[in-house]
């Protein structure tokens, strides 16, 4: 894994500018996300500050409905909020074009999903370079990264496959690939391993981590196990009706523990 | 996205669901085909009605008339130019005259007389006709057996198919082919027919000074020019049995028998404009009923007559009756091709249904494409990249079948003409430019269905998407 982490790393130029390594790569600012349902109206989001760090690696906690998932998509650029702003690498995305938006969910974020998400019409291969397709990378380039990607995640035999005929665990390996494939500098993750067994999720889990360590990507993981979260993130927010209401340094997330030896303590 | 890519993926999603969009594609297909069909019946049509017109040789003539030739009286063009009492003669030196004028070939004097002939003693009652020595390369006479005329003196005479019957004593019966017109003129070939004419002579008191255009006006005394009728008799020879339908619609050819108009014109047969131009008609000049104007190629011949008229002369061409065949065609076509773009309308509202269909299925699809960076043109353009596909798919199977229900339309009609012992003919045209239309319109109608289906794709909510299963 790491021989593969380094061809990542050796054919493209650091995924972090160092000259804003220090300063903040996110900064949520009185962020508000309302939606109305009916009669009522709901604060998915209600007036969230934070900022994280370039590098870090920070875990969104709560339970359903507490509104972890929206701001991971505000953050994605996916959903535009109702007031307030986020603000990646001084860029604020509430003022963005929805091309401009386009360009920088391709570019800046990759993310991967708890249902993993890749396309069921389409091979492996092809889904992790479908990212390539709308980037117009050339079709030789395209195939040698993809290619490049699959291998570091242990899938280059199965790149011909399609996702349904795949494990969980490989299915959203290959979501990382494709995740990683045009080399952003955010990493979005909502319940990686939400449909794993203990094992596939430590399996990705340090691959996550390995991308963040070693190509010092910015990690925002939502998950509501906060066993997982203490493993890996370095800070646990804590968010609650909307609101945030706790935000915890992590000193063994840096380290990180074995993930897979307390995962069988879960209830 | 680019294109090959766009394409790739749109032939990949049309591939997922096989069924639907083969069906719909169908739809197309029976669209474009009906159209196709439509249309090149319509041109086909057309073409059959213009090559007859063009075979008739007709296309590149004017038939000039005198304004003073009162037969015609209410036709559109005397209501201008000067009255007919004022206007021009049409006498040889205005033939002449008609001659020199640009695009022109040839200016030759319609002559025409309605006579006796003598067969072995045997007299026939028929109109005949002067041929220029132009005529033999005009299409009407190609299928001359025998042969055309030796010179334009010679005396000579071509028969007309039905006269021929008529000198053997035969009955015409319906559905007579080519083989029959030889062998009419077989035992005909060489013989001798005798013509009896009237001659125009000028009386030898007739002064020469009487050629004067306007002399006679207020003059109640004889004006000098006198002239007499003079029976007389030519011997001719038969050369050539033409195949020609004397009713048919070829001015020069409305005739029974044909003679070479240098021989007609020397044997100066009285004609009815001598009477009607009785004032000069005692000149040395003859003067013309009418006089067919060859142009050098069809489509001058508007400039032509143009140019007549401001002679002072009426002028008849095919291209006026042609006309209003063009227009006749052009409202047929419109018509065929709306029923045709009907089938092509069902077949738009199939493709704006598959769309949104595929919308509805491929909702997480178009999710997850956006979550991973697909721009909302990027969706746009997979949408319409799928219409058009369809469209283009469509049209080509389309115009392959409206070219094979042409092509048995063309061989069932042929077969049933044939049964009714007529020629075959070809009623059906597919002309490229046709082809490369339909493919077009099929595209374009194809691209509009997908306008609404592709706007929608890219306005869908990304969030929503993705939380759909």
């Amino acid at each position: 894994m790491m021989s593969s982490l380094d061809r990542f790393s050796s054919n493209k130029a650091p995924a972090v500018d160092t000259a804003v390594v220090n300063s903040p790569a996110i900064r949520v600012q009185q962020l508000c996300r309302h939606y109305r349902m009916g009669e009522t109206l709901i604060r998915a989001v209600d007036g969230v500050n934070l900022e994280v760090r370039a590098g870090e690696f920070i875990a969104l906690l709560g339970s359903s409905g507490s509104g972890k998932s929206s701001v991971l998509n505000l953050i994605a650029g996916l959903d535009r909020p109702t007031s307030g702003s986020v603000i990646v690498h001084e860029r604020d995305l509430a003022q963005l074009s929805r091309e401009e938006l386009a360009h920088y969910r391709l570019h800046t974020v990759g993310m991967v999903f708890q249902s993993f998400n890749l396309i069921a019409s389409m091979t492996l291969a092809e889904n992790v370079e479908l990212p390539m397709r709308f980037a117009e990378v050339d079709r030789a380039k395209r195939d040698s990264l993809a290619n490049d990607a699959l291998t570091r995640v242990g899938l280059k035999e199965r790149k011909n496959h399609r996702p349904s005929e795949l494990s969980g665990g490989e299915q959203q390996r290959a979501a990382l690939a494709r995740a990683l494939i045009n080399r952003p500098q955010l990493l979005l993750a909502d319940e990686p391993t939400g449909n794993l067994d203990s094992h596939t999720g430590t399996e990705i889990m340090n691959m996550i981590r390995e991308f963040n360590q070693q190509l010092g990507m910015t990690v925002v993981m939502v998950t509501h196990e906060r066993a997982l979260a203490e493993r890996y993130a370095q800070r646990l927010i804590f968010l609650a009706d909307g609101k945030l209401v706790g935000n915890e340094s992590n000193s063994a997330g840096a380290t990180g523990k074995d993930y897979a030896r307390t995962e069988t303590e879960r209830p | 996205m680019k294109l090959p890519d766009l394409t790739e993926l749109a032939l990949r999603n049309l591939r997922e669901s096989l069924l639907r969009n083969s069906l719909t594609t169908i739809g197309i297909s029976v669209g474009v085909a009906s159209l196709v069909a439509m249309l090149s019946l319509g041109i086909g049509l057309q073409q059959l009605a213009s090559r007859r017109l063009m075979k008739s040789g007709l296309f590149d003539t004017v038939v000039v008339t005198s304004r003073r030739d009162l037969r015609n009286f209410g036709r559109e063009e005397e209501r201008s130019g000067p009255a007919p009492a004022e206007s021009r003669i049409l006498d040889e030196p205005t033939r002449q005259e008609i001659e020199r004028l640009p695009n022109v070939s040839e200016a030759y004097p319609d002559i025409r007389f309605i006579t006796e002939l003598r067969y072995e003693d045997k007299p026939h009652l028929t109109m005949v006709a002067a041929l220029p020595m132009s005529a033999k390369s005009n299409d009407a006479f190609e299928t001359v057996q025998g042969q055309f005329f030796s010179s334009d003196v010679a005396p000579e005479a071509i028969l007309q198919k039905a006269f021929a019957e008529e000198l053997l004593g035969k009955t015409p019966k319906p559905g007579i082919d080519e083989t029959k017109v030889a062998e009419l003129a077989a035992p005909l070939m060489g013989k001798e027919l005798t013509m009896r004419y009237a001659q125009r002579e000028t009386a030898k008191s007739a002064s020469s000074t009487a050629a004067g255009d306007k002399s006679t006006s207020g003059d109640q005394s004889v004006s000098g020019a006198t002239y007499s009728v003079v029976s007389r008799e030519q011997k001719l020879k038969i050369v050539g049995v033409a195949d020609l339908d004397p009713e048919s619609m070829r001015g020069p050819t409305r005739a029974r028998v044909f003679l070479p108009l240098g021989l007609a014109e020397s044997l100066h047969v009285m004609q009815p404009t001598d009477l009607r131009e009785i004032s000069r008609a005692a000149s040395d000049q003859p003067v013309y009923s009418s006089v067919n104007v060859r142009v050098k190629n069809p489509g001058q011949v508007q400039k032509v007559e143009d140019a007549v008229k401001k002679m002072g002369f009426n002028t008849f061409s095919i291209l006026d009756a042609s006309k209003s065949i063009q227009q006749f065609f052009k409202v047929l076509d419109v018509f065929l091709g709306i029923f045709g773009s009907l089938a092509l309308a069902v077949a738009f509202i199939g493709i704006v249904n598959t769309l949104v269909m595929a919308i509805l299925e491929r909702r997480r699809e178009i999710g997850i494409m956006k979550a991973i960076g697909a721009s909302d043109g990027d969706i746009r353009k997979l949408f319409f990249a799928e219409a058009g596909a369809m469209g283009l798919l469509g049209g080509i199977v389309g115009v392959a079948l409206g070219w094979a229900i042409g092509q048995v339309i063309n061989v069932g009609t042929n077969i049933y003409l044939k049964s009714q012992s007529f020629p075959a003919e070809h009623f059906w045209s597919v002309p490229w430019w046709l082809v490369a239309f339909a493919l077009a319109f099929s595209f374009f109608v194809s691209l509009a269905a997908g306008l609404y289906p592709a706007r929608r794709a890219a306005r869908l909510d990304p969030v929503q998407a993705l939380r759909y299963e």
